[in-house]
């Protein structure tokens, strides 16, 4: 189809189904949006055309059966003195109505089989992020492409108090993070998943893309956005209590824009490894502590450290937070395999050492002990 | 054992049996048994039924108002558990064990011990599984499709659950079995299969698929409780297991699981429709294959409930074939009730009224069905609000609303009295309008993005969500009607004749209401 025809086509198609489905191409955001986010990529557009498609084969079946029972039911009644006829059965119409759905369902098969092939074609991307599903928050490590070796986590922003009705609520109220996927439009995006600890699944409905990320797999999926915008999405299984707190927001930007956006994230990445060097006091690590715990760990351990066992255990009196530094580091940075606890080696230097310290030095935890951030990068080593 | 031999036959005949409490204990009358399975199921359906309140209470506007986040994931795993295992099967059984034998001229149930035993199962498995909710760590929280890793981090509340499932199983195969031997065995004189009422076909056909997929849930859940406690690695991909190997596992029983709770209400509605068309059931063979070949379907199928999981290509157009395949058996169904009621004489009592309610809204389920089928559109929809919509437009207003219609149908021939028919169609009317108040809606949700098994919301979902909950507890309340037009019909009430509904042809009306205690005691003479 040529490109004009093909805007003719999405037009008449627009204009059907907003003939259906009144308030249709409002916002987002609409209260009382009836059908699929507008479509931002071409996969997302064959879902939306595909589903309106078959609602119009599915309202014609309904008039079809619904009619002919309604008006059984009104005419063909005791009531009326309506004399039962005795037929019970007739091999034409039953092989008829065999036949006929069969042949509907080829015609629904054929765009979905072609869709279906170009959703599952990853090969040849521009850019490769690999997105790792953490209990309760992603992390995106850009591996081939532009901006190669940018890596960050990106975590609900909501503040605590909107979510406990003690603030009022903001517009985008549970699908905003503090560091967005950034990517450029037009350009073929394949996202590989995985996951830490249990299965989530990455969903963003504008683009059309939804896969579930399972520890231990590889799996993939891809989009290509066709505007900038910002696209907003959420972890769609169940992956323990936070499960509602996991959004996901694409924002998508010109080229131009988002070569600028790399160099900004290297220079950040720069500024952090200067710090690795530098001494702290105990107070300055323990405020920046409290941030990062606030960030990272508050939903499993708990703001009082008293965590929820049995999945996450106390760090209030705890053996590790208590005892040898070494084996405290370790678990912050390495998790514990078959448990709960991921790995936080994508924090910095800084940020670990000051949440080590943090827990160490709180709830009645009496180590005592400053964690240094150059110890953290000998840790590493 | 020849004087216990002796001592039995000498006993078989006598009408009198035990009374108070040993009655129902000790009972192998397969009509007291019923009662059981019926008044079990309901009171795990109010049970469940309190927790999709507190669910759809903290759903009523954004934010956490009422339940945390953990205890919300353990009310909605308990929900789907609690109604699956606890309310709908069982309600089916209890439906089998009143009606099998008196739709085929039998005096009771093949093996009445082990009816006993299966019943008796229930009640200590639906202990452990409410009983979770009071032991550290509370109940499961995994969703009631308990994938792991996510089951493996729970605490001993899953446990209980694994073991509960074990026990319902056993006391589903152990039904199942009862019910293929009775179907095979004791039928009166001249009933051939192909002549068999189509209850007890649906049923026939759902116990061969219980036999089948039970043993493979209980596989599953067995390996999941050894990946849990003993340090095995079925699941766990670090030890070299596979996560999704659960779910294939999982899913070959739960997509045949979907059907065993369908197909028996297929049965109630085709005793029902053609009852109060006062005309014969409309391709009568037809609807046997339909129903065979859904259920032959429903083994092949399982992994469209993984479309998100990663497959390869040829595997999702697979599955998606295979799925789409299912509307064509279910769409002759469909058309064959139509053709029945098409120049019928028809009467509205109550189970018609439940009856057409179900043709209506299970239909409406199909549709959306068949639009989950299509892998596409699945990406977008799968794990929202939709597969929300869509699954309570089949199971409630399709298995629940057969069993109400099923209720009103038999009640008189059970209780010996009618019940109250402006309160029944009262209560009809009640859950239709909540239903589609409390579930419409869902689609919508889900069709903009809102995920399935989520406390709290974005605001873009707050009207819906209220509407829904309106809606929930509408239905909700609606129930208490039910309750109280059954105990009123138990009580007392007009007497009911023989054969109460006009067009009813199946053998059961030729007994007296209520019907006696050994149903047939000579097998009756069937001129099918």
């Amino acid at each position: 189809m040529s490109s004009k025809a093909s805007t003719v086509a999405w037009g008449v198609m627009w204009g059907l189904a907003a003939g259906l489905y009144a308030g249709l191409a409002l916002a987002a955001a609409d209260p009382y949006q009836l059908n699929f986010p507008e479509p931002k990529s071409v996969i997302a557009r064959d879902i939306y055309d595909q589903h309106t498609m078959l609602l119009w084969i599915c309202l014609v079946i309904f008039i079809g059966v619904f009619g002919t029972m309604f008006y059984s039911m009104l005419k063909h009644r005791k009531s009326q003195g309506y004399k039962a006829a005795n037929f019970h059965h007739s091999t034409t119409v039953e092989i008829i109505w065999t036949i006929i759905p069969f042949v509907i369902l080829m015609g629904m098969a054929y765009p979905a089989t072609k869709t279906i092939i170009a959703m599952k074609d990853t090969s040849n991307p521009d850019i490769t992020i690999k997105t790792t599903g953490y209990q309760w928050k992603w992390g995106y490590d850009y591996i081939t492409g532009e901006g190669e070796g940018i890596s960050f986590m990106s975590a609900l922003a909501t503040p605590r108090g909107q979510i406990d009705n003690s603030q009022p609520k903001g517009e985008n109220y549970l699908l905003e993070v503090d560091n967005r996927l950034v990517v450029p439009v037009g350009k073929k995006v394949r996202i590989l998943l995985t996951a830490n600890d249990v299965i989530h699944a990455w969903w963003v409905p504008a683009l059309g893309a939804k896969q579930d990320a399972i520890p231990g797999y590889v799996r993939d999926t891809w989009f290509t956005a066709d505007s900038p915008g910002t696209y907003r999405g959420q972890c769609a299984e169940l992956c323990g209590k936070e499960h509602g707190f996991m959004p996901i927001v694409v924002e998508a930007v010109e080229p131009a824009k988002y070569t600028q956006w790399v160099a900004e994230q290297k220079k950040k990445t720069a500024v952090a490894a200067v710090d690795t060097n530098k001494v702290f006091s105990a107070d300055e690590l323990k405020a920046e502590g409290e941030k990062v715990y606030t960030a990272n760990c508050v939903a499993c351990h708990q703001a009082n450290g008293k965590g929820t066992p049995p999945a996450f255990p106390p760090l209030e009196g705890s053996k590790i937070a208590n005892g040898p530094k070494a084996d405290h580091i370790n678990i912050v940075v390495n998790g514990k395999t078959g448990t709960a606890m991921a790995p936080f080696k994508h924090l910095s230097d800084v940020q670990i050492a000051a949440v080590v310290t943090y827990e160490r030095n709180s709830w009645g935890n009496k180590a005592g002990d400053v964690v240094q951030p150059s110890e953290i990068n000998e840790f590493r080593k | 054992m020849a004087a216990v031999h002796e001592h039995d036959v000498a006993h078989a005949h006598d009408d009198h049996h035990p009374s108070g409490i040993s009655r129902w204990i000790c009972a192998t009358n397969h009509k007291d048994i019923g009662t059981m399975y019926l008044w079990f199921a309901f009171t795990m359906f109010l049970t469940g039924g309190v927790m999709a309140l507190t669910i759809r209470a903290e759903l009523f506007q954004p934010g956490i108002q009422i339940v945390n986040p953990e205890f919300f994931n353990q009310l909605t795993t308990m929900h789907g558990l609690i109604m699956v295992f606890g309310a709908i099967m069982p309600a089916f059984v209890g439906f089998a064990n009143w009606q099998v034998p008196m739709m085929i001229g039998a005096p009771d149930m093949a093996f009445a011990r082990m009816n006993n035993w299966s019943f008796w199962l229930l009640p200590p498995a639906a202990m452990l599984l409410v009983g979770s909710f009071f032991v550290p760590g509370g109940a499961p929280a995994g969703g009631w499709t308990i994938y792991p890793p996510l089951s493996v981090q729970m605490g001993m509340g899953m446990d209980m659950a694994i073991f509960a499932l074990h026990i319902m199983g056993a006391s589903s195969i152990m039904g199942s079995i009862n019910i293929i031997t009775t179907i095979l065995n004791m039928r009166a004189p001249g009933m051939t299969l192909m002549k068999m009422p189509l209850f007890v076909w649906t049923w026939l056909i759902t116990a061969y698929l219980l036999v089948l997929v039970m043993p493979v849930l209980a596989g599953a859940v067995t390996m999941l409780l050894t990946d849990r406690n003993f340090g095995t690695n079925f699941f766990n991909a670090a030890g070299g297991g596979d996560p999704v190997m659960f779910q294939h596992i999982f899913w070959f029983f739960g997509h045949p699981e979907v059907y065993i709770m369908i197909l028996p209400a297929f049965g109630i509605v085709s005793e029902i429709i053609p009852t109060f068309a006062r005309k014969p059931l409309f391709g009568y063979s037809s609807m046997v294959y339909a129903t065979a070949s859904i259920a032959i379907l429903s083994c092949i199928v399982w992994a469209h409930h993984m479309f998100t999981a990663g497959m390869p290509v040829t595997g999702q157009l697979f599955f998606m074939y295979a799925t789409m395949l299912i509307a064509v058996p279910t769409g002759v169904k469909v058309f064959n009730w139509t053709a029945t009621m098409w120049r019928g004489s028809m009467t509205f009592e109550t189970p018609m009224l439940f009856a057409i309610g179900f043709i209506f809204l299970f239909t409406l389920g199909g549709f959306s069905g068949v639009i989950c089928a299509i892998v596409p559109i699945d990406i977008q929809v799968q794990d929202t609000y939709y597969v929300i919509a869509h699954f309570h437009y089949v199971l409630v207003s399709g298995a629940l609303f057969s069993i109400f219609g099923g209720i009103y149908y038999w009640l008189p021939k059970w209780t010996g009295h009618m019940y109250d028919e402006s309160l029944g169609k009262l209560h009809f009317w009640l859950s239709f309008f909540f239903f589609n108040l409390a579930f419409f809606v869902q689609h919508f949700l889900g069709l903009a993005g809102m995920p399935r098994r989520i406390p709290d919301y974005a605001l873009q979902f707050a009207d819906f969500n209220m509407i829904s909950t309106i809606g929930a507890f509408g239905f909700g309340l609606s129930q208490l009607l039910f309750l109280y037009v059954v105990l009123k019909c138990i009580r007392g009430g007009a007497k009911a004749p023989a054969k109460p509904w006009e067009g009813a042809k199946t053998l059961e009306w030729t007994l007296p209401s209520p019907a006696p205690y050994h149903s047939f005691e000579t097998p009756p003479v069937f001129k099918g």
